[in-house]
């Protein structure tokens, strides 16, 4: 049988032995549910409930169902950049050049389609290919070219922000046709108790479904893979490119479907999306999603997005000058990467580390070290 | 603006050399007490258009942008005489000093060197294709034989630079300046004026009366005024009001915001203010969280761009209608008139942007032109509402109801077009 006599435990062990649980995989739906929310990824839900809570004794207009849905409908377009932001995080990578594309997107909603009506559905088409345009060129640039993805989008960023300025002359222009604008203005009507439910929410929940979906698929495990260990990922045969450029055209995507519900919410501007990818890795790392990959829930980022919008309602209710709204969030970014990096251990295996200690009374051969089965073999 | 002021790679790197040797001088020549304001100024990127002179910062006052010797001129200004045809009043002015220019008369097409601040938003957009087709009819008149144009994107050194290159190499009869702030461009403005040819600057002023002839519209002070006092009328005592600025530091955008403020704090109106960049989203976002926070009566604006995100606000959270002041740009007046809401769209003169050229005209012709050239300054109405907007149909939103080039070629094509 196994020879428990070191860390490094001999592998001749038969996998029928108990193969210790992962930790969330233990207990019942109460503990795991405990268990989940301990981690960054659970506990900014739980962040979002408690600065909702705060909100709405700080401000009892809050508890109106109909201000609350208005407020998700507004906090929709950045909660699903956040979300195009998880798959690029979560794979290793940055993409700096989000708020150009929305501002991008912006603009060509005004010019392109303007005052016609028939332009809407080909304006669209068009916005979504040139969101996917960028989002390949971002990943394969990064992937092929090998060159770091922090220069790649920020290069991406500033050659948008150019274009729009070369287009606009900086100043704002015509806003498109309002039947398009309606998209994120408008919501499903006379509802009873929340008297509207936007569309921007519905297209969040229906993009927030896809995501998770998506995230169990093999294409959702293997990004994470590659954001924890992309050598062996690779070696297992996943083509890290394709995985990394799929992440940057996703990101693209979302944040071209946040432009049309900005562009709708708001009008044209060439600064509508300005340091959106900024909020955007703020709300992902303050969902308690890994810089550097690995780890994270797509729904956290999500929720990091609400919970970052209600930090800044709640300081603006409670008199804090919207002036400090940079610093708050240079703040989150630094404090969350801080804690989360090392919390994330709570949710994972016992590290082997802390298996020699246990030895001299936990040696019984059935029940090999936590961890062991891995080997080093 | 599609067509942006394109330079050529030439023109652009002997910027750049000239750039290089003043570099070091061009900070040293600002050596007065107020250039503390400079520095404030110089950072201003997308800024709306600017006024008059001032940015002497006043002990005394409550406010460092307020200046009450400034306030009540200008006060007074909003119902002074107006010399001149009423129909042209990019040629009218209050009478005062004039500048002799007996001394510039010749004959023949000159050359005008126009050093433009930006055209970064709406309102400089819409006075550029003005001025451009004013040039247009000048040059058929053979009064003007080109007009080289430098766009400094809100950049003062590099504005600085432009006077310079124009100075030694522009080959230039005449020199038109918009600045891009006071304190900063004064010495740009003082080496063209040490050249001994005429000096037109106009929309922002330097503190340098050197210029042959300096063009404004009254001023913000006035802009103020007639916007605080139209609300103050239509409201109650302790109703509030959100002023949405476009950003800190621009003392024309200051001195409007500061004669507002004084008004209200007279009144009793609870105005919280906001810098918004001109940015819709962030137009939006304080306004419906102002409206959670509860009522909102009046809107109050610096400058109208982005008035229309602000209605919308109301809009989209199903309260009433604010009073409120915008702009005469054409977007504010649609959605005022759609909406019916009790308004005033407040008037930064755009025709300005005629008179410079004019100017040159007169000078050349030796004909005096005023050493100060104030331009009438008055809001739009509810009920000159109609005309205005039926004199602009087909105009986009971006353009300016007061832009004064009805009568100019290429009107109103030139225009739309843009």
């Amino acid at each position: 049988m196994s020879t428990p006599t070191t860390g490094i435990t001999a592998i001749t062990t038969t996998e029928t032995a108990a193969r210790p649980e992962i930790p969330r995989h233990q207990g019942g739906f109460g503990a795991r549910f405990a268990a989940g929310m301990a981690t960054p990824g659970g506990a900014v839900f739980v962040l979002v409930a408690v600065l909702l809570v705060s909100i709405m004794i700080s401000n009892p207009n809050f508890t109106d169902p109909g201000a609350l849905i208005r407020f998700a409908g507004r906090t929709a377009p950045i909660a699903i950049a956040a979300m195009g932001q998880y798959y690029v995080i979560v794979s290793g990578e940055f993409d700096l050049s989000m708020g150009a594309v929305v501002a991008t997107q912006v603009v060509l909603a005004g010019n392109f389609i303007g005052d016609d009506q028939s332009r809407i559905v080909p304006g669209i088409a068009l916005m979504l290919a040139v969101g996917a345009l960028i989002g390949i060129v971002n990943g394969l640039v990064t992937t092929l070219l090998k060159v770091p993805s922090f220069i790649v989008t920020l290069g991406m960023m500033l050659a948008l922000s150019g274009l729009v300025r070369y287009i606009t002359g900086g100043a704002a222009s015509g806003n498109p046709v309002d039947d398009f604008r309606q998209i994120g203005r408008g919501g499903i009507e006379d509802v009873p108790v929340v008297d509207i439910i936007p569309y921007p929410l519905i297209i969040l929940v229906v993009l927030a479904a896809a995501s998770v979906w998506l995230m169990r698929r093999p294409f959702g495990r293997t990004l994470v893979a590659i954001g924890d260990n992309p050598e062996a990922t690779n070696y297992s045969g996943a083509p890290l490119w394709s995985y990394k450029t799929r992440a940057f055209v996703l990101s693209s995507l979302s944040a071209t479907v946040a432009g049309i519900l900005l562009v709708g919410y708001a009008g044209v501007h060439p600064s509508v999306g300005a340091g959106y990818e900024f909020t955007a890795i703020t709300a992902v790392v303050l969902g308690g999603v890994l810089l550097g990959g690995g780890r994270g829930w797509v729904l956290s980022a999500a929720a990091g997005a609400f919970a970052l919008e209600l930090l800044f309602t709640l300081l603006s209710s409670l008199g804090v000058p919207s002036t400090w709204r940079d610093t708050v969030q240079g703040l989150i970014i630094i404090v969350a990467v801080a804690v989360s990096a090392r919390a994330w251990q709570v949710g994972r295996r016992p590290r082997r580390t802390t298996a020699p200690t246990d030895l001299s009374s936990n040696s019984t051969p059935n029940q090999p070290t936590a961890g062991a089965t891995t080997g080093e073999h | 603006m599609r067509t942006p002021i394109r330079r050529t790679f030439a023109s652009t790197s002997s910027a750049l050399l000239v750039l290089a040797v003043l570099a070091g001088c061009s900070t040293d020549d600002v050596d007065d007490p107020a250039d503390t304001t400079a520095t404030e100024t110089t950072t201003e990127t997308a800024t709306e258009e600017p006024t008059s002179e001032e940015s002497s910062p006043e002990s005394g006052s409550d406010s460092e942008w307020f200046v009450q010797a400034d306030y009540d001129e200008q006060d007074a200004q909003r119902s002074a005489t107006f010399e001149g045809d009423e129909s042209e009043p990019w040629l009218q002015y209050i009478d005062g000093e004039m500048t002799d220019t007996a001394k510039f008369a010749s004959e023949g097409a000159k050359k005008v060197c126009f050093a433009n601040a930006s055209v970064s938003n709406p309102w400089r957009q819409t006075g550029f294709i003005t001025m451009n087709q004013q040039l247009e009819a000048l040059q058929d008149k053979g009064v003007i034989s080109e007009m080289e144009v430098r766009d400094a994107q809100d950049d003062d050194n590099r504005q600085l630079a432009d006077i310079d290159y124009f100075i030694s190499e522009g080959n230039c009869d005449a020199f038109v300046i918009s600045p891009n702030s006071t304190a900063a461009l004064t010495p740009g403005v003082e080496r063209a004026c040490e050249t001994g040819k005429p000096v037109i600057v106009f929309d922002r002023g330097v503190e340098t009366d050197c210029a042959t002839t300096f063009i404004h519209p009254i001023g913000g002070y006035a802009w103020g005024i007639d916007t605080a006092e139209f609300l103050v009328d239509n409201l109650e005592e302790g109703d509030k009001v959100i002023a949405l600025r476009i950003l800190p530091g621009v003392d024309v955008l200051e001195t409007r915001w500061a004669a507002a403020q004084k008004i209200f704090e007279e009144n009793g109106i609870e105005a919280d203010d906001f810098f918004t960049g001109a940015d819709p989203t962030e137009i939006k976002s304080y306004i419906t969280d102002a409206l959670n926070q509860g009522e909102v009566h009046g809107v109050w604006m610096d400058a109208g761009d982005g008035a229309v995100a602000a209605i919308e606000a109301f809009e989209d959270a199903g309260v009433d209608y604010p009073v409120m002041t915008g702009e005469d740009e054409m977007s504010f007046l649609r959605k005022w008139e759609d909406t019916g809401l009790t308004g005033l769209a407040p008037v930064y003169s755009n025709f300005q942007w005629r008179t410079p050229l004019l100017a040159v005209e007169k000078i050349f012709a030796g004909e005096e032109v005023p050493k100060e050239w104030v331009l009438p300054q008055t809001p739009i109405t509810e009920d000159e509402r109609a005309d205005f907007l039926e004199a602009n149909d087909g105009m986009p939103d971006g353009h300016y109801a007061k832009f004064g080039g009805e009568d100019l070629p290429g009107f109103p094509e030139a225009w739309q077009d843009r």
